[in-house]
């Protein structure tokens, strides 16, 4: 019974803001602009963090990441010397150095980065050489689509196996899960391909070129002991030659609140042993992530206070229309208090009107808000996304906004002294 | 003797207009049995219009007591006058006041509405009502659609969906053009004949003459009563 009153309510407020289609569409339109705009800034600053926070966990909260970057620069300003040796990168001693003086660090992998042609039969190509533990894979968090990931035993006995990146399987073998048991040769050497292993971006849909995924994942030990330290990079008839013991280290710490001050530690330690703060570089995914997440917390207050401010000019232009109304049905409200009605039930009747009025502009605001994010995404490949929250939230304020701006206007309409309002023109 | 429908004693109300008080109702009494039919008459400004308000509940007396079918109305709140008017009284205005985005149906049930009757019953009686006042195929139309005639008569519906102890009609044929303000005449005349109260405010005396009584007002006090001839 109840239910069954609101809903004629609601009836009749639909019914008499329909009466002035022109005027009620024009009323709402600050809230339909209101919700709209924030709807669809949310979804596309939502889309955009999403993917930031995204690659970000990929690299795995619990680790860091510590990189000895090429230096460059000074490649180009030295062009004139033919064979310059660059030294860079960081040292076998640091990873010993590292499991010994932290005892947080659970794990800490090598990487060894070794570009070389590899040969399958007569194709020849550009490979990249990842060489690394058996820790790798489980830190990586990849799946290994075929075979089996290195062991220890290969790191032990120096095998000569490799393991691809599914990348690297299609382009040598024409399939990604081909190739199992097939030789490459690299330099002098035949390893044994012994899996295959999901490429990085599989997942995320291919976002990073192909090429930087034909990687092929070799024991440490292996590397050191065929390729050794120096390599020689021939481009367009100069030559270069680079001496790099360790490219990456990546350090996985048992407990999370442990990562920050052994990432400060790793830092001062390094700081100590290179000199040059240049030569290293300590990621933190945990930080980076903090960080981003500070980013888009910062980024939804502002959008709040916009949509605050938006919502707070659509609130008073339906407050404005209302007052206007109910001095234009004054004659209205006195026939009902003559006919008996409670001052409650004319302020519930004028509510009504307004909280129909605010959440219909909600709701279509909601829908041009869902509307403008799918559009950016179908036409300039952006990821957008529209949370539920948002949503859920954005109704909820445009109603509240026809509660705040309406209940003024309503309860001055059941204010009027009857007499007064069934004399007024 | 039953009874009386209105009871007014010694009723006083005072306005101010700028610093002029003026005695709308100045020591009124008048008793109104159940089913009389009485016409208000006198000039303007003798306070007719106040009476109605007094009457209608809209207004409280300054001073006296008012008691509609046995219940005294002094020293209610606004929302027990409200159940007053609902329960008691029906209002039919020189101006028809339907209300212009409701129907026809919907203007009648009004009242029914805010009395809370179910739906599917406040549209039974209000069917029932139109076709007694003649508007039976019209329960669809709006307002604005009839003629001054017809909206007098929704109206006139309306002012009887809740069985009022008391029909209080202000100037009813004021709006309306001779031949339709007979018509409306003739309808309230019936309403009378079978039994509701109707005290009816008018300044025509061919108006008057069909009420069972006059009462002429002057100055805030009763001139004169006299019964039809």
């Amino acid at each position: 019974m109840k239910n069954n009153r609101l809903l004629r309510n609601i009836r009749l407020g639909i019914k008499t803001l329909l009466l002035h289609k022109l005027r009620s569409l024009l009323t709402m339109l600050g809230v339909v602009f209101g919700v709209g705009s924030v709807i669809a800034m949310l979804a596309v600053g939502e889309g955009a963090s999403r993917e930031a926070l995204e690659q970000i966990r990929r690299l795995g909260s619990h680790n860091i990441i510590i990189d000895g970057p090429r230096p460059d620069g000074d490649e180009d300003g030295q062009r004139g010397e033919r064979s310059r040796l660059l030294i860079y990168g960081l040292h076998y001693a640091d990873l010993d150095r590292l499991l010994e003086g932290f005892p947080d660090i659970a794990r800490a992998v090598p990487v060894k980065l070794i570009q070389r042609e590899g040969r399958i039969g007569a194709q020849a190509m550009q490979l990249r050489m990842v060489g690394t533990t058996p820790d790798w894979f489980e830190l990586v968090e990849r799946p290994m689509l075929d075979g089996r990931p290195l062991s220890g035993l290969d790191l032990e006995r120096k095998a000569n196996v490799a393991v691809l990146t599914e990348h690297a399987a299609r382009r040598l073998f024409a399939a990604a899960r081909a190739g199992l048991g097939s030789q490459i040769r690299i330099g002098g050497t035949s390893f044994t391909i012994v899996g295959i292993v999901q490429s990085e971006s599989a997942a995320a849909g291919g976002m990073q070129t192909p090429d930087r995924n034909t990687d092929l994942y070799i024991p440490i030990t292996t590397a050191q002991e065929r390729f050794g330290d120096l390599q020689e990079h021939r481009s367009g008839g100069s030559r270069s030659r680079e001496q790099v013991q360790l490219n990456q280290i990546i350090v996985e710490i048992g407990a999370l609140e442990a990562v920050e001050p052994n990432a400060v530690a790793i830092a001062s330690m390094l700081a100590r042993v290179h000199r040059r703060p240049s030569a290293y570089r300590v990621n933190v995914p945990l930080a980076l992530l903090r960080q981003a997440e500070a980013t888009r917390r910062n980024f939804n207050i502002v959008l709040g206070a916009i949509a605050g401010i938006s919502l707070l000019v659509g609130g008073i232009g339906i407050m404005n229309i209302m007052l206007a109304s109910v001095t234009e049905r004054t004659r209205e409200i006195g026939v009902r208090r003559a006919i008996g009605a409670k001052q409650r039930q004319i302020v519930y009747q004028f509510l009504i009107e307004t909280i129909v009025l605010s959440t219909t502009g909600g709701i279509i605001g909601v829908a041009i808000g869902m509307l403008i994010p799918w559009v950016i995404s179908r036409t300039v490949a952006m990821p957008t996304y529209v949370t539920p929250i948002s949503v859920v939230l954005a109704l909820g304020v445009s109603m509240m906004v026809g509660i705040i701006f309406g209940i003024y206007p309503a309860i001055r309409a059941a204010r009027l002294d009857p007499i007064e309002a069934l004399r007024h023109e | 003797m039953s009874t009386p429908a209105a009871q007014l004693e010694n009723i006083h109300k005072t306005y101010h207009m700028g610093d002029e008080p003026i005695r709308a109702l100045n020591g009124f009494s008048t008793t109104f049995d159940a089913g009389s039919f009485w016409a208000i008459m006198g000039p303007s400004g003798c306070g007719k219009s106040t009476l109605l308000n007094v009457l209608g509940c809209l207004d409280r007396p300054d001073q006296g007591r008012y008691q509609i079918d046995g219940r005294d109305t002094a020293a209610l709140t606004d929302d027990a006058l409200s159940e007053i008017r609902l329960k008691y009284l029906g209002f039919i205005f020189q101006s028809f006041n339907l209300i212009a985005q409701l129907t026809v149906a919907e203007n009648i049930e009004l009242p029914l509405y805010y009395l809370g009757w179910h739906p599917e019953r406040a549209r039974k009686r209000a069917t029932e009502l139109a076709q007694e006042v003649g508007l039976a195929g019209r329960l669809q139309h709006r307002p604005y659609q009839l003629s001054g005639g017809q909206q007098q008569r929704v109206a006139i519906a309306r002012a009887l969906a809740n069985d009022p102890v008391l029909l209080l009609a202000d100037e009813p044929t004021g709006n309306l053009d001779s031949a339709t303000g007979v018509e409306i005449m003739e309808m309230i005349c019936a309403l009378n004949q079978s039994g509701k109260t109707v005290i009816m405010v008018t300044h025509e005396p061919e108006v008057a003459a069909q009420a069972k009584h006059r009462l002429v007002m002057r100055d805030g006090r009763i001139e004169r009563t006299e019964a039809r001839a």
